[in-house]
């Protein structure tokens, strides 16, 4: 990382490190793999960095966030481009399950939420993730990923009945395996 | 078919993102809507089965190790100049020269990268604002109609102007996020190209355009009367450098 003085790495220390959980769970759900999405974190914090000369205030957070979620949807194009043409599929595509055998009880919920989620479109998963997980008002979502409030609720909606609907088809399918 | 109020307030009630007197009107029509309730309870359900799951994945330690470590990188130089500076006087006084000289030097070069940089997100943005289809906020060819629709949402006076007589036709315009900042992108055709030009407020004096290529497109960048622009495309880059002579008058 370059061009931080002493006063603007304690500033930065303060405002934008306690956000690196937040930083990494969004690219983790976007890219979908933890080894990407650890690389890609330290990307986006670099340019964090880089860039924090022009952050004068206001939700770090969010501020953030949007440089995950750039930093991600380039690192997509360039290499897993074909993720991205998927806009708004209505057809979904659910992994199959590894061995459910082998998934404890436990674990079986969140396994079967997780490739639910993971078989949307990156941009609603990346709403949902903003929302459900990280807890982001409209206003947040709306400034992390530049699209207008009216927006928000309605990529919203439809991303909550695509993952209701990917996990009904999901179940089913298991249901039928099971019989 | 679904309730017209299920992609709006039926979300923003579940969120509670309504005012006290919405919520309170919505309340009124979920005691009549068949569908309303159902669904809420479904997103209830959904809700409560993520937030148990616990499917938020926090930060590994070995990331956050690499990042310290890259802070204390970027600070290293900083710190150790200190204790000198105490020690010696006149080597102080000479050192804070070279601290002085090294300091224009780098802010020089510091801006360069810094303007580089934002270059470089700006391609990316625009990159993905034809992939994604969203190109225009307001579709329109009509300089005041998009000066209106740009007024009611920006704090600086926008120059929105169609050049469809010189070959650049303004197609409308939307609001993008750079680095934590909205900006303003026009958006012109040229032929099959399309052209986008960011459009934000700065501090920074006037400079004469900078031109740039990155993953096959072009951008030139240049600040007047302050306010920077930068116009992106894969037209070429002699094009740009015409659409700035027309912006820039």
């Amino acid at each position: 990382m370059n061009d931080l003085d002493a006063e603007d790495r304690l500033r930065f220390e303060q405002l934008v490190l306690p956000h690196v959980d937040a930083a990494f769970n969004l690219a983790r759900w976007l890219l979908r793999r933890r080894e990407d999405a650890e690389e890609v974190a330290q990307e986006a914090l670099l340019r964090a960095c880089r860039f924090f000369r022009g952050f004068h205030g206001g939700d770090a957070r969010a501020w953030l966030l949007q440089i995950v979620r750039n930093t991600c949807y380039s690192w997509l194009d360039k290499h897993r481009p074909r993720e991205l043409m998927v806009e708004f599929d209505e057809e979904l595509h659910p992994q199959p399950a590894a061995t459910p055998e082998s998934i404890a009880i436990a674990n079986e919920d969140r396994e079967r939420l997780s490739r639910a989620l993971e078989s949307l479109p990156p941009r609603f998963r990346e709403i949902l993730v903003l929302r459900e997980l990280e807890g982001c008002s409209y206003k947040e979502i709306a400034a992390i990923t530049s699209i207008p409030i009216g927006t928000v609720m309605s990529s919203l909606s439809r991303a909550r009945r695509q993952l209701c609907s990917a996990l009904t088809s999901s179940c089913h399918k298991e249901a039928i395996r099971e019989v | 078919m679904r309730c017209d109020f299920a992609d709006s307030l039926l979300q923003g009630y579940f969120d509670r993102e309504l005012s006290a007197a919405s919520a309170a009107e919505f309340e009124r029509h979920l005691q009549y809507c068949v569908q309303c309730p159902a669904e809420l309870v479904d997103m209830d359900l959904l809700s409560e089965r993520l937030q148990f799951a616990q499917l938020y994945e926090p930060a590994p330690a070995s990331l956050r190790k690499k990042i310290r470590a890259n802070l204390r990188h970027a600070t290293a130089a900083t710190a150790m100049s200190k204790p000198l500076l105490w020690h010696w006087l006149a080597a102080a006084a000479a050192l804070l020269l070279l601290a002085i000289a090294g300091w224009r030097v780098n802010s020089v070069v510091r801006t360069d990268d810094y303007q580089a940089e934002l270059a470089e997100e700006i391609v990316d943005a625009h990159a993905l604002s034809l992939q994604s289809g969203h190109l225009t906020g307001i579709s329109s060819n009509d300089e005041q109609a998009v000066k209106a629709w740009f007024k009611r949402r920006l704090t600086f006076a926008l120059p929105a102007r169609d050049f469809a007589n010189e070959g650049f036709a303004l197609q409308g315009g939307r609001l993008d996020v750079m680095e934590g900042r909205t900006v303003a992108v026009l958006v012109y055709a040229r032929h099959e190209h399309l052209i986008n030009v960011f459009i934000w407020p700065t501090r920074e004096r006037d400079t004469s355009p900078r031109v740039g290529s990155r993953q096959g497109y072009q951008w030139v960048d240049w600040r007047k009367g302050k306010i920077e622009f930068c116009a992106v495309s894969d037209a070429s880059s002699a094009e740009l450098e015409q659409l700035h002579r027309l912006i820039a008058g």
